[in-house]
């Protein structure tokens, strides 16, 4: 984490920027209820939209990117953050990987927008929407679908005092057994993707006593060819096991990859 | 999807989905000082939930249709999960534990939602400030009681269903799990505290307050239970005569796509513009509120100088407040007898069929049409949210402010036609600053977008 990213004596500028999205991961920010005065006292809060009117100009120490690159503006307006900011976090599914809205990067958008719009030529559109670093570098990424709220202070804390922040890139099965939760999958035998998962949600769905969907995207390296050989044991289907690939991160790899995998499969049943 | 209705369940899945968030233009046309042209422009990246959804599995909807907004997903999961309820042919069967349990989902969604909006985004403009962040510097107390409010709104949320942002524990059919009683009785005292510190919120709302006139004629509409304030359940009724079964809903309105904007107008068919949300639910609610609430509701009255019905949308600010008093009322009445549901979910057998279901997010309804195929797979999807239909209402509201303010300088318009917007707290109103504002008079050319 670069020391030299916060100008010594200044207050930090933060900036928050959203682009296609849902706004949950801004809304994020303004959860950490308990810390947000001591926060807006820490930084200068230059540019964010959803919480007050006034800009200060570029540049910002610190911007924040919510949003995947959906629209030709977005994909023009990414650069102008990219050059206005000294240190980029990509934060959420849709910055990181596309999001939800990616599905249409394997469909025909001009027949989603006819399906969905009364008068498609009034849409701009992309074909494609994707992760903020297929378009410009990214300083750091922090996964969630949405992220959560005390990762998102963590990376902030460790920007501020220029360390490197503590983000855990193993299993979600990690957090669950600190825990102790009965384990879904073996116990239950419910397609659970948490071997597969990144941890950070502190394993919320098997606290809910249902599997996994991998909204913090694939962890450092995951092992879904055993997971698939295991599901499929029990009678999922490849197209099944495609649409639990393609959610709320399913255009990253290794998700995007394997998900065509089992397109494939699908195709030669 | 029969080919001859084709064309009107496209246009509703229109209005949804485009104005979920983002940004606006307003552009007002003047020719001697009299209004020629208000045109809110609302662009917002189309996503395409309605095209994807089809293929997903009916149990997936839930977790997708939450992603829409991350300000208020228990409303796009409610009515996701009733609609389907009825297009599995469960509807009826759903217990009423689970239905209670779901009210109080739906209690901390309101608080959360309603405090963000009036005390980090409303509350500012009526007071002079440009941001919470400013404002807070000389209302320290009240931002304080407010961000702690919405953090135990927050807290419902994660005790009911593990999150407060697109929850988890979210099912078809009811919940995954059901919430532990030790959660219940951990937020009861909370709850009971803060149900007092928003009462005295909400005097301070009414009585320290001057609220502009701007009286107009409105349409009010909004679920009407028998016996309750809504939220989940209710026939949707308007104080002109609709009195629809929420089936019916989307074929008593109409949706039209005007080239400014990727959004769609509302309107109730062979009449017109009608409003959505808090004032609509209170002006023909009002007598169903809980008594906490029903109890401040004349003093209210009485400070802001007003009886209702409310014509005033400024008012949605004190509405709100009454609305928060009544979530925060009957939620510390579950918490209080809370027993877990004998179970959790009602199972479900994959079946062909249909349903639609509107419920009460916290800027109004918001509703869900969708069919299914025989595997449980998903063959159509419509979603009208709230702000859609709010859209024309807000046009014509910006009319007759238009020739009130032609003497403002641009900024200063600007900041009138910005509250002005953001008493119906659409979801755009997420980014404070986002109206590009621009006038032109005696026939200059409107500028190029």
């Amino acid at each position: 984490m670069p020391q030299q990213v916060i100008p010594s004596g200044a207050k930090p500028k933060l900036a928050v920027y959203k682009f296609s999205s849902c706004d949950g991961c801004q809304l994020s920010l303004l959860n950490l209820e308990d810390q947000l005065l001591d926060l807006v006292g820490a930084v200068e809060v230059a540019y964010f939209l959803e919480a007050r009117k006034r800009e200060l100009p570029p540049p910002y120490d610190i911007a924040l990117v919510e949003g995947s690159i959906s629209t030709p503006e977005e994909a023009e307006r990414i650069h102008k953050v990219r050059h206005d900011s000294k240190f980029l976090v990509a934060i959420g599914a849709c910055a990181t990987s596309g999001g939800i809205q990616a599905l249409r990067n394997w469909a025909d958008v001009a027949e989603y927008n006819r399906l969905v719009y009364a008068s498609p030529q009034y849409i701009r559109t992309l074909d494609t929407a994707t992760p903020v670093a297929s378009h410009v570098f990214v300083d750091f990424e922090l996964r969630g679908c949405p992220v959560n709220a005390m990762q998102l202070l963590e990376l902030l804390s460790a920007v501020l005092v220029g360390r490197k922040p503590n983000i855990p890139t193993h299993s979600v099965c990690i957090e669950c057994k600190r825990q102790g939760l009965p384990c879904v999958l073996v116990s239950e035998g419910k397609p659970c993707l948490g071997p597969i998962t990144q941890a950070g949600c502190g394993a919320l769905c098997p606290a809910c006593a249902r599997p996994c969907y991998g909204c913090f995207g694939p962890m450092e390296q995951p092992n879904i060819d055993s997971l698939g050989a295991r599901f499929s044991e029990w009678r999922y289907s490849p197209r099944e096991m495609k649409r639990m690939l393609r959610l709320f991160n399913g255009y990253l790899e290794p998700f995007k990859q394997a998900s065509d995998h089992y397109e494939r499969l699908e195709q030669k049943q | 999807m029969s080919d001859s209705n084709k064309n009107s369940e496209r246009t509703i899945r229109v209005g949804a989905l485009a104005r979920v968030e983002g940004e606006g233009a307003l552009h007002l046309s003047m020719r001697n000082g009299r209004v020629e042209q208000v045109r809110l422009e609302i662009y917002e990246p189309p996503r395409f939930y309605e095209a994807f959804l089809r293929g997903r599995d009916f149990r997936e909807v839930p977790d997708i249709t939450a992603r829409i907004c991350g300000i208020c997903p228990v409303a796009y999961q409610m009515g996701s999960c009733h609609a389907l309820e009825k297009a599995m042919g469960v509807f009826d069967q759903i217990d009423p534990p689970i239905r209670t349990l779901r009210n109080l989902l739906y209690c901390g969604e309101w608080i959360e939602s309603h405090i963000l909006h009036m005390f980090m985004l409303h509350l500012p403009d009526f007071l002079g400030y440009e941001s919470v962040i400013t404002m807070a510097a000389d209302h320290g107390p009240v931002v304080k009681t407010a961000l702690k409010l919405k953090k135990l709104g927050n807290e419902i949320l994660a005790a009911v269903a593990g999150r407060a942002v697109h929850p988890v524990g979210v099912c078809v059919g009811g919940f995954y799990k059901a919430m532990e009683p030790a959660r219940a009785q951990a937020l009861l005292p909370e709850v009971r505290s803060a149900l007092d510190e928003m009462c005295n919120l909400t005097l301070f709302l009414a009585e320290k307050i001057e609220y502009p006139d701007f009286e107009r004629s409105y349409e009010f509409v909004a679920l009407c239970p028998e016996n309750e304030y809504p939220m989940n359940l209710g026939r949707i009724r308007s104080n002109r005569g609709l009195n629809v079964d929420q089936e019916e809903f989307g074929q008593a309105i109409e949706e039209r796509h005007v080239p400014h904007s990727t959004a769609l107008h509302s309107i109730i068919k062979g009449r017109g513009a009608y409003m959505v949300g808090p004032l609509a639910r209170l002006n023909l609610n009002h007598e169903k509120l809980h008594p906490r609430a029903a109890e401040l509701l004349p003093k209210v009255c009485a400070a802001v100088k007003r009886d209702l019905p409310w014509r005033n949308n400024f008012l949605s600010l004190p509405a709100r407040a009454l609305e928060t008093v009544h979530a925060l009322a009957p939620a510390a009445d579950i918490l209080e007898r809370y027993q877990p549901p004998p179970r959790p979910f009602v199972p479900i057998t994959p079946r062909a069929g249909s349903g639609g279901h509107g419920t009460e997010a916290p800027r109004g309804i918001c509703w869900h049409h969708y069919r299914t195929n025989a595997d449980g797979t998903i063959a159509s999807a419509g979603i009208i949210p709230p702000t859609s239909q709010n859209q024309m209402t807000i046009e014509e509201d910006l009319w007759q402010l238009a020739e009130q303010i032609t003497d403002l300088a641009d900024d200063q318009a600007c900041q009138r036609c910005e509250h002005l917007i953001r008493n119906y707290d659409p979801c755009i109103s997420c980014s404070v600053h986002f109206l590009k504002f621009s006038r032109s008079f005696d026939g200059e050319p409107a500028p190029a977008r």
